[in-house]
């Protein structure tokens, strides 16, 4: 192995502490009345406390029956499941949901009620009082990225299925649970919105430390999203449940690699955040600036576009060394083809963005969207190289070391290597 | 006709009150009892179709028949009419809620347990209000049926202007029958369209606007 990526995920050293508890699954069961094979049969796995756990598996194995049983929404037949260290069978299930987030697909926001109106709804059940209830449902809309003052009073009819999810998230964690369940939160959305949706539970879990557990029927988004990912096979019968990395680098047996597939490399790119890659400063200007100016900058560089940006730093459109032909100064104006991308964003989404773009590149914004870079296809190529050879050496390494070290690493300590 | 109608101004008006009072106090009782009964066998697809045959056959029966066999055990009166107009105003509101609970999305309501709502803030905050629209037109067929039906029950001496039909279609021929049967027709038609604009305006009150396409 060559060089070592610092840690890419929630466990990083500026994330907040964990407000999320562990959720033990014990020999847990389901029988649907009138069937001959249990649903999910006898199902064991800890869940640990701060984590992002994705359930993954074909269509029918038990995955949302599992997710179901955790708020008891679906009541276990057999075994038992433990939340914090409370065995949930003990609680009220109205109020255990009531402490437990939860998310469907497409928010499920109630189409009657305003936004706030359905954030404010476990609040409410919970008797908060008002004064608080308002603070915290400004706080949430804030925390998922819609500004409270234009989205409050709107109804769900009028808001981006994007948006919808985004205030069914807000919702979930209206009373600040300390577990989440998600069922295929992003299987609604287009992919760009998809990449966006995921790339901001990212931030809100690096914030927060909840305990999360989502269904999804993406791998990509199992190894984007999850510390670990649990594969299911029918019978909600756990095949492997390991770190993404694991799974990638080892695969339990035939039925995951067929769910890992052949792209496994590609697959890798998802392990590699946009930040943690040498990117690449594309030649910037200012509208104002003089064309001749820009002109002679830009061909010392030896680019032939320059990226167009705004006081703040914030990238606003592409133009051509041709456009800034003649003399005279750097006209304002937009173009939807500059397509931006988050410095947490994995490789992956880096790809899929670039194949958008008009300039076979996307630029890479931080902090306030200023722009810090660019990713382009030299930048990727070089990755998978990296990756290839990691992959290479490191299975290499495990023939020597069959005890690789997943079960001793601290779990914010691990990540990509490359 | 213009004289019939001067003489018995306030009389007319009175009765046409009265008609109206006796249809909105029935159709408001009725959709009590057609949203009970809804919210009892919604969920189950037999108690559903018993409930919506009950519903075809209960129209079919003749307003005058069932007047006819009130009789009998209520006699003659106020109680009889409500009981008769009550029960054709439940037919049609019970149909539509019933569909209109049924119509729910089920992912709403999966959505409303599973943020800790019991079953009933679920039917009370989310199934009624987003089947209310549906329930709302109920309400609008059943009391335009009954306007008429509130007429027929003037057999009974309920109160209203069927008596002045009646008293038209009894002195067929004479003087002043005219008069009679087209004030009791005519005021139906308009008190039935006042009230019909009403429960619009009603509508727009009570339904979210998120609701409205
Ligand atoms: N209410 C129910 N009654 C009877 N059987 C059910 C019920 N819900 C689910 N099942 C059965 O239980 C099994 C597991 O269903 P579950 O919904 O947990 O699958 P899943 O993994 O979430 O599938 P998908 O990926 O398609 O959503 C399936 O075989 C399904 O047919
Ligand atoms: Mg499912």
């Amino acid at each position: 192995m060559s060089e070592t990526v610092a840690s890419t995920r929630s466990a990083e050293t500026d994330s907040g502490p964990v407000s999320g508890a562990e959720v033990i699954l014990e020999n847990v069961g389901k029988r649907y009345p009138g069937q001959q094979q249990p649903a999910v049969g006898d199902l064991s796995m800890t869940i640990n406390a701060g984590e992002i756990v994705m359930l993954v598996g074909p269509s029918g194995c038990g995955k949302t029956t599992t997710l179901k049983m955790i708020n008891r929404l679906i009541e276990p037949t057999s075994g038992r499941i433990m939340l914090g260290g409370e065995d949930i069978i003990k609680a009220n299930g109205d109020e255990l949901r009531r402490r437990i987030g939860y998310v469907i697909q497409a928010g499920g926001l109630f189409p009657h009620m305003t936004v706030e109106a359905n954030v404010k709804l476990v609040p409410n059940m919970l008797g908060w009082d008002k004064k608080k209830t308002a603070t915290r449902t400004e706080e949430l809309l804030d925390l998922v990225g819609l500004d409270p003052k234009v989205y409050r009073s709107r109804y769900p009819k009028e808001l981006s299925g994007g948006q919808q999810q985004r205030v069914g998230v807000a919702r979930a964690l209206a009373a600040d649970p300390p577990v989440l369940l998600m069922d295929e939160p992003f299987g609604a959305v287009d992919p760009i919105t998809r990449q966006r949706l995921q790339d901001e539970l990212l931030r809100i879990q690096k914030e927060l430390r909840k305990t999360i557990i989502i269904v999804t029927h993406d791998f990509d988004e199992a190894v984007k999203l999850g510390d670990r990912i649990a594969i299911f096979r029918q019978g909600g019968e756990i095949v492997q449940y390991d770190t993404p990395e694991e799974i990638l680098a080892s695969p339990a047996d035939d039925f995951v690699e067929s769910f890992v597939g052949a792209g496994a490399t590609l697959r890798q790119l998802t392990l590699v955040r946009v930040k943690d890659v040498p990117l690449d400063m594309p030649v910037t200007a200012r509208i104002g600036e003089d064309k001749q100016e820009i002109a002679r900058r830009a061909m010392q560089e030896g680019a032939r576009d320059v990226v167009v940006v705004d006081e703040r730093n914030r990238p606003l459109r592409w133009v051509d060394l041709r456009e800034l032909e003649g003399s005279g100064k750097l006209a304002a104006g937009e173009d939807n083809k500059l397509k931006v991308i988050g410095e947490g964003a994995t490789l992956n989404d880096a790809l899929d963005t670039m194949l958008v773009s008009s300039h076979s590149s996307a630029i890479v914004v931080g902090r306030g969207n200023q722009i810090v870079g660019r990713v382009n296809v030299d930048i990727i190529t070089n990755a998978i190289a990296l990756l290839r050879s990691a992959r290479n050496g490191a299975n290499d390494d495990l023939d020597e070391m069959p005890d690789h070290d997943s079960s001793t690493r601290p779990s914010g300590a691990r990540r990509v290597t490359r | 006709m213009i004289d019939y109608f001067q003489n018995r101004r306030s009389q007319i008006a009175y009765d046409g009150f009265q008609h109206v009072s006796l249809v909105v106090q029935c159709v408001l009782l009725a959709t009590v009892i057609a949203l009970v009964l809804a919210v009892l066998v919604y969920r189950s697809s037999f108690a559903t179709q018993v409930a919506e045959g009950v519903g075809a056959v209960g129209l079919t029966i003749p307003s005058f028949a069932l007047l006819g066999l009130l009789i009998a055990p209520f006699g003659l009166g106020v109680l009889t009419s409500v009981i008769a107009v009550t029960f054709y105003a439940l037919l049609p509101i019970l149909r539509n809620a019933v569909v209109g609970l049924a119509g729910v999305d089920r992912s709403l309501i999966e959505s409303a347990r599973g943020i800790g709502m019991s079953r009933f803030r679920t039917l009370w905050q989310i199934e009624i209000p987003l089947a209310w629209p549906v329930i709302l037109n109920g309400i609008r067929v059943s009391t335009q049926l009954v306007m008429g039906i509130a007429a027929v029950a003037a057999y009974v001496l309920g109160p209203g202007l069927g008596g002045y039909i009646f008293e038209g279609l009894s002195r067929l021929g004479g003087s002043g029958a005219v008069p009679a049967a087209a004030v009791g027709t005519i005021g139906v038609i308009i008190l039935a369209f006042i009230l019909d604009v009403l429960l619009l305006l009603l509508g727009r009150l009570t339904t979210s606007r998120g609701l409205r396409v």
